[in-house]
């Protein structure tokens, strides 16, 4: 061994050890990094943790689907409006390309994923927004695609659960996204005139155009720990104000202690919380 | 004039702001009604009863003042969560007494700041669009200015939305969409151009249902004729029942970006 090895910087001594002993292959999806910790985790790991750091609690970013699955009984998701694309409809250059390679990238059609699902056994509406589709924000198809769920529970008398996660509204729409406000909204308080139940679940981030509509219109407001929560992002607030904000600023936690949000809830119990909410709502009564 | 030309003219600062609109078409009767009763009274929203010609009427304004003082008094019309409370509080009044709302829109967006934040920005306009939607009176908003994204639809929830010729309506300022998309403000003509924000391109969007020509301020002619037309479609949709009245105003919006 070197004698100097021990003054060596860090990486260079690396480096040798690489060099000397021949390390095992180790395919990087194997691990995740928690990008709070810096933790290496393994990748099964994470998935049977509910995708939640088993060191510091972080709750990674997750899609559409994986939502789903962790939230609803098994097999019980039958997805409504799945083939509806959102269409240039302003002429907005560059828009199209873009839809296009979200479509990909994401294999999804939009930001948002709705259907039907039983969650404990109790018949449920369900909207799950994702943030691989243009960051989750909403356009036209995103919105259609929430008032028809809500339509749908309205008219079946069913609860909804919607899992938000944007960055607001779709600026490639223009006026036509920002009209997707009042009509989720719409679709909302009719539900609600009706009696019925719904409870939002509010993940990272959701901001805008979306936190400005159904986001904060949930009879129960759940939402993951440490999850962004805001009107204006943080950025566009440190421009107009000119100063830096304080780090827990418009974290779950933080909307929780200003009274806006009713609990904040670990992922991996989240499924139990909506179980016992819907029960106490008398929901699924007919089924046992 | 082009797009730009048309953010320019609904931005500038000559042009008469709501309490200008409330003065000449109420009068000595407008009675202001300040607060939210829960936080404050916010003063980039003016809200207040008055008659118009002999009709009783809820009016609510968001205010950008006139100079610099009053500018900086009404925070250059960007409301705070309380604003928009404000307005809510007057509007449920109102539906309990049966009279129209009727109101100004013309601000720049939603105040961005930690207060707002804390006190709910979000929440406050979400539950304005939710309550508006089914508020049992007439509703009419018209856009005096600039209309800027969530801050301008929190007061646009209306049977009818109307806007002046020189009026724009956006999700977002082409300023802030240029930066954004080609992280380049200065070709913020170029974004006002794409985003379809003046009121003629509202109206080819079905987004509006009328254009008007600006009064000027001392204009008594066409702030007359103006009252007139909004006198007239309170009188056509009180006449409407209100659950028939709700349901076309939910529609109104339903259909707007509606996918076949």
């Amino acid at each position: 061994m070197d004698l100097f090895a021990f003054i060596k910087p860090k990486n260079e001594l690396e480096q040798s050890a690489e060099t000397d002993v021949k390390k095992p292959y180790v395919p990087d999806e194997m691990w995740e990094k928690c990008p709070e910790c810096g933790t290496l985790l393994l990748t099964t790991d994470v998935e049977e943790n509910c995708q939640v750091c088993s060191k510091c609690n972080y709750h990674f970013r997750i899609n559409a689907r994986k939502r789903i699955a962790m939230t609803a009984d098994k097999d019980s998701f039958v997805e409504m409006d799945a083939e509806l694309v959102s269409d240039n409809i302003i002429d907005f250059p560059g828009y199209d390309e873009k839809l296009e390679k979200s479509k990909k990238s994401s294999r999804e059609n939009e930001s948002v994923i709705c259907g039907t699902c039983k969650i404990g056994g109790i018949d449920v509406v369900i909207a799950s927004m994702n943030a691989e589709f243009m960051m989750g924000s909403m356009g036209s198809v995103t919105g259609d695609k929430i008032t028809r769920a809500f339509e749908y529970a309205t008219e079946h008398s069913l609860p909804i659960i919607v899992f938000t996660v944007s960055g607001g509204a779709r600026m490639q729409e223009g006026i036509i996204s920002l009209m997707q406000m009042a009509k989720t909204s719409g679709a909302v308080k009719r539900h609600s005139d009706a009696g019925l139940l719904y409870i939002t679940v509010l993940t990272d981030p959701t901001s805008g155009g979306v936190t400005a509509s159904f986001a904060m219109e949930g009879d129960i407001i759940l939402a993951e720990p440490r999850a962004l929560i805001a009107f204006a992002g943080p950025r566009v607030i440190e421009q107009t104000i000119r100063q830096k904000l304080p780090r827990d600023f418009q974290t779950a936690e933080f909307v929780q202690d200003k009274g806006f949000v009713d609990r904040v809830v670990d992922r991996r119990k989240m499924k139990k919380v909506l179980t016992d909410l819907l029960r106490i709502h008398n929901y699924g009564e007919a089924e046992i | 004039m082009s797009a730009y030309d048309k953010v320019l003219a609904a931005r500038d600062t000559k042009k008469p702001t709501s309490r200008d609109y409330i003065k000449a078409m109420f009068g000595e009767s407008f009675i202001e009604l300040h607060g939210d009763r829960s936080y404050a009274d916010d003063k980039a929203v003016i809200g207040g009863v008055g008659m118009l010609n002999e009709m009783p009427v809820t009016v609510i304004g968001i205010e950008k003042g006139r100079n610099t003082m009053e500018r900086m008094e009404r925070n250059f019309g960007a409301a705070h969560p309380e604003g928009y409370r404000k307005a809510l509080r007057l509007m449920k009044q109102a539906e309990k007494f049966h009279r129209p709302v009727l109101c100004f829109v013309d601000t720049s967006g939603a105040f961005c700041g930690i207060g707002a934040e804390e006190r709910g920005q979000g929440h406050a306009i979400a539950t304005n669009l939710m309550e508006m939607m089914t508020l049992k009176t007439p509703v009419l908003s018209i856009f005096i200015g600039e209309g800027g994204s969530g801050g301008a639809i929190a007061l646009a929830v209306a049977d009818e939305v109307w806007m002046m010729e020189n009026a724009v309506y956006s999700v977002i300022s082409p300023e802030g969409c240029a930066s954004i998309l080609w992280k380049d403000s200065s070709k913020a003509a170029e974004a006002a151009e794409a985003l379809k924000m003046t009121a003629q391109d509202l109206f080819d969007l079905g987004v509006v249902e009328r254009i008007l020509r600006e009064p000027t301020a001392g204009d008594r002619k066409m702030f007359e004729s103006l009252k007139l037309l909004i006198c007239r479609t309170f009188e056509k949709n009180l006449a409407v029942p209100v659950d028939q009245l709700t349901d076309l105003r939910y529609q109104r919006f339903r259909k707007i970006g509606k996918v076949k």
